[in-house]
């Protein structure tokens, strides 16, 4: 009876002028371009430096900032208000001032401040972009103290950070794992929410709730083909993160395989439930969109689970998203084992278990 | 008269409400085993509601009702197995062809491959469709979609066959060949339990039940209800008793 049904379903969708494009194509687009785009390398910070000192220091100091390339000059304003009021028409970023007797200072006692000011309303940016200027003047700072003094004070310790798994720090490397989980998600999600609710507007669901078929059978048949579009889409996923960006998974590729086998399951079951409650497909594609939000939000993919307060903790906690992004940035950055990941991998199990359970017993035939 | 032994749907006062509104109200009836049956009423008043409740879509409030001698509420599943259905509005697949439509349900029905085959063939031909085995079920019109649909909802052969409104729309020719379909096939011993709005189409029927506003009205053989009602057509009876009707009309 299951042939029968997998039979149609696929018909239906090869047929479909546009679906078979959507699973080729998204995910190629889309592994192309999100690395790129999710990345916290900060370039081209807009700065206006006032430079009230007019010195040969403080020239060489505003040449090291835009020559480093994450800088760029906005404007040479001269006073602190005028350079606010270019923050203000969003002309700058960063506002950097040199106060007057800076060389003066710094000749004669070797210590002098100047003030960094970055705009807040893009947290990120202005965080990175402070703390970029702040090593960049303590660097220049550091030179010129060397230049003095041929004594190497200042470096005596000096902390060279290796980082582990990741060792460029590269945010590409760190993030395909996790956008390979939100590209299953938002497929995975999104094309089952809609099946079920698009056969109840056309009005085929009837002819099929009048037929003595099973509430397993019809579910199953609606699993199984997004079950084999997300081998499709994943795969093509790790081709491009191999070949556009030398990635390979450090672990077992058959690990990351078996695991996404009951990853897949799970999300489509979240869309098939969805799907089941909806009356209309536009109801059905706003809930779901409602809920993916929910779920890459609270996934840890942008921002990690362990710095959000306890009761959005908690929340996670029933995110099968966070489990899935760890198992694969665990498998495919440090190489863990199946054994190392053990309470993650029964943590999908159970969503698996609970939502395939809660997708039967939603599909109802009578109202 | 009614032969007790040979009753193949029987209700006792089925009730189905929506919140204030009392769909169907209390319906006592019994069909027949090879009978055509016309259920018939103004738009809304109750034909469809009643109908899905027999074939298991939809759930009584209260009030019992038995099909193939299963009861509704509590053995659907039974009943489905025994009943073919179809839908006011078109639901066969419009993106799959036409033999592949009567596959899919073949195969849920629980058909052998080869008889799904074999009995295609058979249908097709005496649809006259043969030639049209390969296209898609969007692009036939709208008199052949419906005599499929018909086809596809008898093809696992069950005990009764409802129709709610199958000649909705379609030519006349295409009405009068689909009655006949309907003809052969309670030849066949399956029970048709038909709606219809046309009262031409309500004369063909062996007997008739009239229902307004949620309640049946009047139920008997075209010929004596026009006796009762002392009127010339079905058409007469029909209005005379459609405009005892308080509930507006959608």
């Amino acid at each position: 009876m299951l042939k029968y049904l997998l039979e149609k379903e696929f018909k239906q969708l090869m047929r479909n002028p546009f679906m078979p494009k959507l699973i080729m194509f998204f995910p190629l687009m889309a592994m192309l371009l999100f690395p790129w785009a999710a990345t916290m390398t900060i370039k081209n910070v807009n700065i206006a430096i006032v430079d009230n000192s007019h010195s040969t220091v403080s020239q060489q100091l505003t040449e090291k900032i835009i020559s480093t390339g994450y800088f760029k000059p906005a404007s040479f304003p001269n006073s602190y208000d005028k350079a606010l009021e270019s923050v203000t028409y969003g002309k700058a970023d960063v506002i950097l001032e040199i106060p007057s007797d800076f060389e003066e200072n710094l000749t004669k006692t070797g210590v002098s401040s100047i003030m960094i000011s970055a705009n807040s309303v893009d947290g990120t940016k202005g965080s990175l972009a402070s703390s970029y200027l702040v090593s960049i003047v303590s660097d220049f700072a550091t030179s010129i103290q060397e230049s003095r003094s041929a004594t190497i004070q200042s470096s005596m310790i000096d902390i060279k950070p290796y980082f582990k798994f990741n060792p460029g720090m590269d945010y590409k490397v760190f993030m395909i794992p996790a956008l390979i989980v939100m590209l299953l998600t938002i497929i995975c999600g999104f094309l089952p929410s809609l099946n079920i609710v698009s056969e109840k507007e056309v009005g085929t669901i009837e002819q099929i709730n009048v037929t003595p078929i099973s509430k397993l059978m019809f579910i199953a048949g609606k699993l199984i083909p997004y079950w084999i579009i997300g081998i499709i889409v994943i795969s093509i996923a790790f081709a491009v993160a191999y070949f556009v960006y030398g990635l390979a998974p450090a672990g077992d590729i058959l690990s990351v395989y078996l695991l996404s086998f009951i990853y897949i399951l799970v999300v489509s079951d979240i869309g098939l439930i969805i799907s089941n409650y909806s009356s209309t497909m536009q109801q059905a594609m706003f809930v779901m969109f409602f809920f993916i939000l929910i779920l890459i939000l609270m996934s840890g993919l942008f921002t990690p689970v362990g710095s959000m307060p306890d009761w959005a903790q908690w929340i996670a906690r029933f995110n099968p998203l966070k489990y899935f992004i760890i198992i694969m940035r665990s498998i495919y950055l440090k190489g863990s084992r199946l054994s190392d990941l053990l309470p993650e991998i029964y943590a999908l199990l159970g969503f698996f278990a609970v939502f395939t359970t809660w997708a039967i017993a939603s599909y109802r035939k009578r109202t | 008269m009614i032969n007790r032994d040979n009753i193949v749907i029987r209700t006792d006062q089925l009730t189905k409400s929506f919140g204030d509104f009392t769909a169907v109200d209390h319906i006592s009836f019994s069909v027949e085993k090879g009978e055509i049956f016309g259920f018939l009423g103004a738009n809304g008043a109750g034909k469809t509601t009643a109908m899905r409740m027999l074939c298991g879509l939809s759930k009584p409030t209260s009030g019992e009702g038995f099909v193939a001698g299963y009861n509704i509420r509590t053995q659907a599943r039974q009943i489905r197995k025994n009943i073919g259905y179809m839908s006011q509005k078109f639901s066969l697949y419009e993106d799959l062809k036409v033999w592949e439509n009567i596959r899919l349900f073949g195969g849920i029905y629980g058909l052998k491959e080869d008889a799904i085959r074999e009995k295609t063939e058979v249908l097709l031909d005496k649809l006259g469709m043969t030639q049209q085995r390969e296209r898609l079920v969007k692009t036939l019109p709208l008199g052949w979609k419906q005599k499929l649909a018909f086809s596809v909802a008898i093809f696992h052969e069950p005990k009764i066959v409802f129709l709610d409104e199958p000649t909705g729309g379609v030519d006349p020719t295409a009405r009068r060949e689909f009655w006949e379909m309907i003809y052969d096939t309670a030849d066949k011993g399956i029970t048709v339990f038909v709606t219809t709005h046309y009262m031409d189409e309500a004369e063909y029927c062996d007997r008739v039940s009239i229902m307004v506003d949620g309640r049946i009205d009047a139920l008997d053989t075209p010929r004596r209800l026009k006796q009762t009602f002392k009127a010339e057509s079905m058409d007469s009876v029909f209005t005379a008793l459609a405009e005892t009707s308080t509930r507006q009309s959608e």
